[in-house]
């Protein structure tokens, strides 16, 4: 039984993770439209920045995570103007397909800038067992995976805040609901969307910090966008609550699948379980747990 | 000028209906099928032949099963790379476990069990769409090689997991020198462009393209969007699971599973991209320029003697660039180029 809740507990805090780059999309799909196949490479790229920084011009951490910021709200802002003002009004799957060109010219620059190389990212908080739940309940859970979550979970809330609270929040759900209504009554659309890029670049640095901890700062970062995709099949597109849960989800049945399921048919099923999880949930609901309700006209 | 169609009058349906209804066109077609059947295996250097030639005809066959599904059905496809391995696998297990399968149709049969594998994949399509659809196809592209790494059977009990591809024999002849393997390809692939070029313009191709447009309004007007998507899903593996049967036996050698990975499929949605979607040109032409430039980057790297890491990391950004470029200022790729071009022959020197 404890092993059980250990592989459960396991999984929902990368779930936690995983839903961390999955509100990356979804601030993007919300406040544009558009479904940011980059934002794995936002990730790597920005957790990349940030070890260069400390690596190659000795920063300390703390000057690397404001600088590293500085970066993504630069690359948010350049992308807005170069990628996506350009492409106003063409169909989602064009966008969609130029965010994929997105991602590969930014694995391209970010390993051109720092080395491919993997490096180590050491982050002030220790991967131990937490001893109170070790000894009292012998389960084990990481300090730094509890952490993590307690980041995340601040992360959202601040989120949360920003876009239900502030002018600025009131502002992206106007865009979000209708571009062309929105820019009627004289939101400017672009600052929206350099604002929402900007803030994916920091999601993506604090994802891309806690992932790179934990594995190393290496291309496989990149591959958190595919672990993010199931997520946001499940929990509908435009959901940050379903993000969340999708994430929770996925992660605990990902690794319950794994450690129940894989040995039965010879493991390493972690890669497709979620796709297949999402796939088979989309037949049933297409718009996903809190997704809106699709209606479609000639 | 050089392309004036004057004095070309159309009398029966049949000429009016033709591929190909100008006379340069219909010159210009033969001239370069002759000249890569027969001037292109005699002068050609085997590397010539072997690193370009056939990679370029077997993606461009990949790109047009892509296209199919993509440019003219509106099914976008993350998973082209498996329907390759499909075939590719299914046609290594045919020649390897029935004894005296002619290769040709072991081919054959390699595509149609891509086919199957892409209607049963293609299933999602009929409640999903768009990047939905997309990020549905990635789990072919996982699960698909997944099954092929871990299924011993698919692999024929091979210790390493990669193995060497059987000899082509066709009819008693064997094909293994560069110039004999690139007619062969070449062949093939002549064929099965052809019948894509008469597939997209008949009532197939319609329905697709109906479907491609607005799927609910060519529903309300008889069309029927299961049937027809999964024709499109079919027939678009089909010509993937070939063209991976042909990436095993004729280019690579060695059937391995590593060789499908997502990258491919990434690279062959490229292909699509800047050649032209929708577009049976465009499909070689976004071929071509895709096997093309790492070599021409290669040339450029050496010759400012970069290291190669920095030459693979410039290849991502170009290659990232362009798709961005492409989408911004010619959505319709390297195939509208080239009819731009065409029109603006047709009235040179005198442009009024």
């Amino acid at each position: 039984m404890s092993f059980f809740l250990e592989v459960l507990i396991g999984g929902l805090l990368s779930g936690v993770m995983y839903a961390l780059v999955a509100i990356g999309f979804v601030l993007i799909y919300k406040a544009s439209g558009v479904f940011n196949f980059a934002q794995g490479a936002m990730v790597f790229f920005a957790a990349l920045t940030c070890v260069g920084m400390i690596d190659k011009f000795g920063m300390s951490l703390w000057l690397a995570i404001p600088v590293t910021m500085a970066v993504m709200v630069v690359l948010g802002l350049a992308i807005e103007r170069v990628v996506l003002r350009p492409l106003v009004n063409q169909p989602e799957i064009t966008l969609f397909m130029a965010t994929i060109g997105l991602a590969f010219f930014i694995e391209g620059l970010a390993q051109l800038m720092w080395g491919s190389q993997v490096h180590k990212l050491d982050l002030p908080i220790e991967d131990v067992p937490i001893p109170y739940l070790m000894d009292n309940y012998n389960i084990i859970v990481s300090q730094f995976d509890v952490t993590a979550a307690g980041i995340c979970a601040l992360l959202v809330t601040a989120l949360a805040l920003l876009f239900s609270r502030t002018r600025i929040g009131r502002a992206l759900r106007a865009v979000a609901d209708d571009h062309q209504a929105a820019q009627a009554v004289g939101i400017p659309l672009q600052q929206i969307w350099a604002v929402v890029w900007s803030v994916a670049g920091m999601v993506a640095l604090v994802a891309g910090l806690l992932w790179g901890a934990r594995n190393g700062v290496q291309f496989a970062l990149t591959f958190i966008a595919l672990k993010a995709l199931p997520v946001l099949i499940l929990g509908g597109f435009t959901s940050i609550p379903g993000a969340i849960v999708g994430g929770l989800i996925i992660g605990a049945s990902e690794k319950l699948a794994e450690v129940y399921i894989g040995p039965m048919v010879g493991g390493g099923i972690e890669g497709w379980f979620p796709y297949v999880l999402a796939l088979l949930f989309l037949l049933v609901r297409p718009e996903g747990l809190f997704g809106e309700k699709i209606i479609r006209r000639i | 000028m050089f392309y004036r169609e004057a004095g070309q009058f159309k009398t029966t349906y049949e000429s009016d209906n033709q591929i190909f209804p100008i006379r340069q066109d219909r010159y210009a077609m033969l001239a370069v099928l002759a000249l890569a059947l027969l001037v292109v295996p005699l002068f050609a250097s085997p590397y010539m032949l072997s690193a370009i030639l056939i990679p370029f005809l077997i993606f461009s066959l990949a790109a047009l099963g892509l296209n199919i599904l993509t440019g003219y059905a509106g099914q976008l496809s993350l998973g082209t790379a498996a329907f390759m391995a499909v075939g590719a696998f299914a046609s290594f297990n045919f020649v390897a476990r029935v004894p005296g399968m002619p290769m040709l149709l072991a081919f054959v049969l390699g595509g149609l069990s891509a086919a199957l594998v892409g209607i049963a994949f293609g299933l999602p399509s009929l409640r999903i769409r768009g990047f939905y659809l997309a990020a549905a196809t990635l789990a072919t592209q996982f699960f698909v090689v997944w099954c092929l790494t871990k299924i011993p059977y698919l692999t024929n009990y091979s210790t390493s997991g990669v193995i060497t591809a059987q000899k082509i024999v066709i009819l008693g002849y064997v094909f293994d020198t560069p110039a004999t393997k690139y007619l062969l390809v070449l062949a093939i692939v002549s064929l099965m462009a052809l019948l894509a070029k008469n597939m997209v313009r008949s009532n197939v191709g319609r329905s697709w393209m109906a479907i491609r447009d607005m799927d609910m309004a060519a529903e309300v007007i008889g069309f029927r969007p299961m049937r027809t998507k999964l024709l499109a899903f079919a027939v678009s593996s089909f010509y993937c699971g070939v063209a991976g049967a042909l990436y095993a036996y004729a280019y690579l050698g060695t059937v391995e599973p590593e060789a499908y990975n997502l990258d491919l499929s990434f690279r062959i949605l490229f292909m699509i991209i800047i050649g032209g979607v929708g577009s049976i040109l465009g499909s070689f032409l976004g071929a071509a320029f895709i096997v093309l430039l790492p070599v021409f980057l290669n040339i450029v790297a050496h010759g400012l003697s970069l290291p190669t890491s920095v030459a693979s990391n410039l290849e991502l950004m170009v290659f990232g660039a362009l798709i961005i470029f492409f989408l911004i200022v010619e959505p319709h790729g390297l195939a509208r180029l080239w009819q731009i071009g065409k029109e603006k022959l047709r009235l040179w020197p005198f442009p009024h």
